[in-house]
């Protein structure tokens, strides 16, 4: 059991920004990003007042000590998702990471080779592969979503050729927020000789991930999205497939010598990975977010959110002024309109109410297609959401009704 | 509110003479194409349609029924003290019209780009720029 109230005790954002729009703040849009608690910042903020030296490079003691705290903190971070600590690869967030896993995966593409991903992905799970399949004359196929939205394990056997040579799919969709069987997947796709890649950006931060039992070849994260700070994320990688993979970026600090022919030889994974000064501050932020997440505990996270959705879910059929478009998701992420209201006015509604959601098509514009709608509103949840935030959502969703109600807070 | 509930001159013409724009907002789901036609230095007709929220529907409407007959000058003056109202500085009242319905903007700044994605696409075909902007 978790205790919301408590928790925010360890969140700034809860002591200096107490309301919004002069009511009490909710803040429900953690699929975007996370509140910070103060152990995560004074982490971040000890690299800058304890260690301020660069990585890799130095003979001073200094030096020594932030090579040692930046390692631990890899290490840290692998264990967070059971994979070894040459392994992770640290990286600006989930995006980089996805985009770093494309364009290294690219050479091994022949023309007429296919990447199968779903109608349901993140712009950060297509776009790389959309340049990647045309600069390599591949293409992209997608995996049919039930009528729900969800990825079967059917129609996954349908969407998968003989031409399939990587898989990409996130293990959460940022949107309809359905979990994906990513084991019984990764099983069948490596049985097809593909790789399987996992954008894990929504469910890392509320689910207990472990790479080994899901035995997939890549994964990718963002530290923000977790209690972390932003422009720190992970790339995990096979060892052995890292050795193969060229890295995306080149630069300092990630090879081991070059001549003027241009023969480089890179160092070993997962430094390969981090050209140029990495993100210090981040990292050791990063780690400390692992270190409080375990220390409320994964399993205890989800049931929390499972609970507040219920009871979302629950408070919005009752009011019946509301779609929802995800009703039997395992996430904390409720999709929703309010009945002939665009979402964004919607959205602008429920922040006049103190109530903060985001509207719009979420990085997903594939998706709406296929929801029949322009937009949508999506209220996300945490480990710091109360019981009190929900009745305020649902209350407000309720008072912003049909024939321009809503339109009062704009104009009047 | 009534111009949102219905909305006015929200159809689409393919008359070759009707100078198009299209307006795709970087920052929400606003996505609206002005088309006006403008001959002798007047603004004869406007007309917009595309995907749009209240704020940005309502103030497009208001717009397409004030700026017709005006000359560009006219309809500039508009804008620009519409643009004041919506930043919070002093502005000639009389030339608003209905759009003065949106003064409260300047208290909600997240919506100045719906109460002007209409108004900036008129502003862009008035000088002659037909590329899409956001």
């Amino acid at each position: 059991m978790i205790n919301a109230k408590k928790i925010r005790e360890d969140f700034p954002m809860y002591k200096n920004v107490p309301t919004m729009s002069n009511q009490p703040l909710v803040y429900f849009d953690n699929a975007a990003t996370t509140f910070k608690p103060q152990q995560v910042i004074d982490a971040a903020d000890e690299y800058y007042r304890f260690f301020c030296a660069n990585s890799h490079r130095g003979d001073y003691e200094l030096a020594h000590t932030v090579d040692v705290k930046y390692e631990e903190a890899r290490a840290r971070v692998a264990k967070f998702i059971n994979a070894e600590t040459n392994e992770v690869a640290f990286t600006s967030g989930a995006s980089m990471s996805l985009n770093s896993i494309a364009y290294g995966l690219a050479p091994m593409l022949e023309e007429g080779d296919e990447i199968l991903l779903s109608e349901a992905e993140h712009a950060s799970n297509v776009l790389p592969w959309f340049s990647v399949a045309d600069q390599r004359r591949a293409k992209v196929t997608y995996i049919p979503l039930t009528k729900e939205g969800r990825i079967t394990v059917e129609n996954f056997k349908k969407a998968i050729t003989p031409h399939t040579k990587i898989v990409s799919l996130a293990q959460v969709t940022n949107v309809l927020g359905y979990v994906v069987d990513i084991k019984t997947l990764a099983k069948i796709a490596h049985e097809h000789g593909c790789l399987f890649v996992v954008d894990a950006a929504q469910s890392v931060p509320h689910m207990k991930v472990d790479v080994k039992d899901l035995d997939c070849d890549f994964l990718a994260f963002s530290g923000h999205k977790m209690l972390g700070p932003t422009g720190i994320g992970v790339m995990f990688g096979k060892y052995e497939l890292l050795k193969k993979m060229k890295p995306l970026m080149s630069g300092g600090g990630m090879s081991s010598r070059f001549d003027t022919c241009g023969d480089i030889a890179y160092k070993i994974p997962p430094i390969k990975f981090e050209a140029g000064t990495q993100n210090l501050s981040g990292a050791l932020g990063l780690a400390a977010a692992c270190d409080y997440l375990d220390s409320i505990g994964m399993d205890n996270i989800r049931e929390h959110e499972t609970k507040l959705r219920k009871m979302m879910i629950d408070g919005l059929k009752k009011i019946g002024n509301v779609t929802v478009y995800n009703e039997g998701a395992e996430s904390g992420i409720v999709t929703f309109n309010i009945n002939n209201v665009f979402a964004q006015d919607a959205a602008s509604y429920l922040s006049y109410k103190g109530i903060a959601v985001r509207s719009g098509n979420h990085c997903a514009q594939i998706l709406l297609s296929f929801l029949g709608t322009d937009a949508t509103v999506r209220a996300s949840l945490y480990l710091y959401n109360t019981e009190e935030d929900v009745r305020q959502f649902v209350e407000a969703c309720a008072s912003c009704g049909e024939g321009g109600n809503f339109l009062d807070a704009f104009f009047n | 509110m009534d111009h949102y509930q219905s909305p006015r001159n929200k159809k689409e013409t393919d008359d070759p003479r009707y100078l198009t724009i299209h307006m795709k907002a970087s920052s929400c789901v606003d996505d609206i194409y002005v088309q006006i036609l403008y001959e002798n230095d007047i603004v004869v007709d406007c007309l917009w349609h595309g995907v749009s929220c209240a704020i940005s529907t309502a103030s497009t409407s208001i717009m397409s029924e004030m700026v017709k007959g005006k000359t560009k000058k006219e309809v500039e003056y508009i804008m620009d003290n519409y643009n004041k109202m919506l930043q919070d500085q002093p502005f000639d009242e009389e030339a608003l019209g209905e759009a003065i319905a949106f003064i409260n903007t300047n208290k909600q700044p997240s919506r100045i780009g719906c109460a002007t994605i209409g108004w900036r696409g008129l502003k862009n075909l008035l000088e002659g720029k037909t590329e899409e902007g956001e």
